[in-house]
């Protein structure tokens, strides 16, 4: 029964991790097929030399950065709002923020082109990067609400009360109790909207205009010819780059835990 | 900890920032123009060709801002429902038609463009701009047929050989309304340039008929299947055959004895242009011989500029799949602009005829 149990892992990592790797392979080759032809860092090379596809890489990241830091904010303030509603009026609010999530991404997509192109002709504007990291920002914001809620559920509002009655002004009290207790939620709204934004091809496909263009974009519109190895270089990059973060995050909570255990025995 | 989080965010944000003002600020150029091509159109400077749009750039100090689409329609719908402002778009030939007739494209000033003297005569006055008024040529190609010669003994010259009992379970076809009902239109003696409902249902009849015996319908993945002898044969553009052909020995590449379908992609200035005349002197730096040359050799397709042979790789420039014979061209035929419902018709029709 366990070889059993570790014959599945070994399978689904097989699947999970399998075309990564045959990935990060093929950027080494020599050549632009799915046929080996020998060793090469041509491809990396040529990745750093190409203006498009770095350009592109730019603007993806200041995107998601800059929409994900926003949404945080806005969604966490929309969140300790929608927790002070009572009743209907709550749900409502509430229900309202979730519809973003759920309505379909071509829909946003269109519906906000048409807004921006009304807007465009009415005050003389083009779609490029401002559009683009509006419309991030509005489908990044209800996923910081839907993380944050809970967290300010499940707070002791006490522990607000407790730090006024201790001298903290209101600013001070929020800042020092509300939000400490509401980080982790905080983060990993934060998290879901920078992973969201990077991903996200259709809502920036119409809203992109005739100046910008982001990595998910770019990459689509190869698939007419056949996707550049160069890709393949960028996108193993970037797999380094993640695996290397969540070591460095595992490693600090690992840290902080034993830290933690330490203390409680002390 | 969160100190350094926070310096860190800061930080993170401040560079965002400043790439994006940068990319805003026009970095010393006069002016910049929007240029909206198909993916991987453009020789791009990687491995040892040359960045066409970057010495466009140093030669007429002009920014370029580079944005690719995959297919026509994708072209017509976001010009036709944003107000984006395009400077040079590179529509096929009916996509042109439709574009002309809805008053999307304007005229363009050909006294700007010397170049386009040199753009061969076959190419000039296409049905889709009878008076070449909108146009210029940019790239053409025909669809050619692709087989792997380990794996049938037959050689194929025909659109028919795609209905090869034979072959059955290794036949590819285009995933792709239009390129498959103009090779199921061929065999039924239609003309695929345009055609009624009726037609399409003819068509559809025989594509029918393939459907048991294709491996599957595919448009990019063709490269993998047939270079890696994945598949005995499939249709696909004549330049894309030349790539797969210097990739795997066994393949070999033939021009249909029925003729095929002539496509030619031009460069169109949209009639909401900003810079006009930007946008001319991008099309007439893309039309001399020399960088027509350098793009063609990039993409394999060929160039209907004269004199472009001069700096062709010598492969590319004698090959015949490529660069068909005049008696061949004069088989061939152009597509044009089917009216939407007829269109729509097609799709649907096709859409059942996969599943």
């Amino acid at each position: 029964m366990k070889k059993l149990g570790k014959i599945y892992t070994a399978l689904i990592m097989f699947f999970m991790y399998m075309p990564i790797i045959v990935l990060i392979i093929f950027s080494f080759n020599d050549g632009k097929t799915t046929v080996w032809k020998g060793f090469t860092l041509n491809w990396y090379r040529d990745l750093f030399k190409d203006e498009q596809i770095i350009g592109a890489l730019w603007n993806t990241l200041a995107i998601a950065i800059i929409a994900s830091v926003i949404a945080t904010v806005i969604g966490t303030m929309a969140a300790i709002g929608i927790n002070n509603f009572k009743g209907k009026k709550r749900l409502l609010i509430q229900n309202a923020s979730n519809i973003e999530i759920l309505s379909p991404d071509i829909v946003t997509g269109v519906s906000l082109m048409l807004m921006f192109t009304i807007a465009g002709v009415a005050f003389h504007f083009q779609m490029g990067f401002w559009t683009v990291l509006l419309a991030h920002i509005t489908f990044c914001t209800p996923y910081v609400v839907l993380s944050v809620l809970p967290r300010i559920r499940h707070m002791d509002y006490s522990l607000y009360e407790a730090a006024l009655d201790l001298g903290c002004n209101q600013w001070q009290a929020f800042r020092k109790v509300v939000i400490h207790e509401l980080m982790p939620g905080i983060f990993t709204g934060f998290l879901m909207s920078f992973t969201y934004s990077l991903d996200d091809f259709v809502i920036t496909y119409f809203t992109r205009g005739a100046t910008f263009q982001t990595l998910s974009v770019q990459i689509y519109t190869m698939t007419h010819q056949r996707i550049s190895p160069k890709i393949n270089a960028l996108s193993a990059l970037m797999f380094v780059a993640v695996i290397i973060l969540m070591l460095i995050i595992n490693i600090k909570d690992r840290r902080e835990e034993k830290e933690q255990e330490q203390k409680v025995r002390i | 900890m969160k100190k350094y989080l926070s310096i860190l965010l800061s930080l993170v944000i401040c560079a965002a920032c400043a790439t994006v003002f940068a990319g805003c600020g026009s970095g010393g150029y006069e002016g910049e123009i929007n240029v909206y091509n198909w993916g991987e159109y453009v020789a791009d400077g990687s491995e040892d060709y040359e960045d066409t749009v970057e010495l466009f750039e140093k030669e007429y100090n002009i920014k370029v801002n580079y944005t690719t689409f995959e297919t026509n329609e994708e072209l017509y719908n976001i010009l036709s429902s944003s107000n984006s402002a395009y400077d040079v778009i590179f529509p096929s030939d009916y996509m042109v038609e439709k574009l002309i007739a809805e008053d999307l494209v304007q005229k363009l000033d050909y006294s700007k463009i010397p170049n386009y003297d040199k753009i061969i005569d076959r190419f000039k006055n296409m049905q889709y701009d009878p008076k070449s008024e909108y146009t210029v040529p940019y790239s053409w190609n025909v669809t050619g047929l692709v087989y792997n010669k380990t794996m049938t003994d037959k050689k194929p010259d025909s659109w028919e050989s795609l209905w090869d009992k034979d072959l059955e379970g290794s036949i590819l076809q285009f995933n792709n309304s239009r390129d498959a009902y103009a090779i199921a239109m061929q065999l039924c003696k239609i003309n695929p340039s345009t055609f009624t409902k009726a037609e399409v249902d003819k068509a559809t009849k025989k594509l029918k008929e393939q459907r048991p015996l294709l491996k599957k319908y595919v448009m990019d993945q063709v490269f993998a299947e047939m270079e890696n002898n994945q598949a005995a044969i499939a249709p696909y553009y004549a330049g894309d055959i030349y790539t797969m052909m210097t990739n795997n020995k066994d393949l070999v590449g033939v021009l249909p004895k029925d003729g095929s379908n002539l496509f030619v992609d031009n460069m169109c200035i949209p009639k909401n242009a900003q810079n006009v005349d930007g946008a001319h002197k991008f099309i007439d730096f893309m039309t001399s011989p020399e960088m027509s040359a350098a793009n063609m050799n990039y993409i394999t397709y060929a160039s209907p500029v004269k004199g472009a042979e001069k700096f062709l790789d010598e492969d590319l420039k004698n090959s015949e799949l490529v660069y068909p014979p005049d008696e061949y061209l004069d088989k061939c035929y152009t597509f044009h602009n089917i009216d939407d419902e007829t269109y729509t018709y097609m799709q649907e029709q096709f859409v059942k005829v996969m599943s």
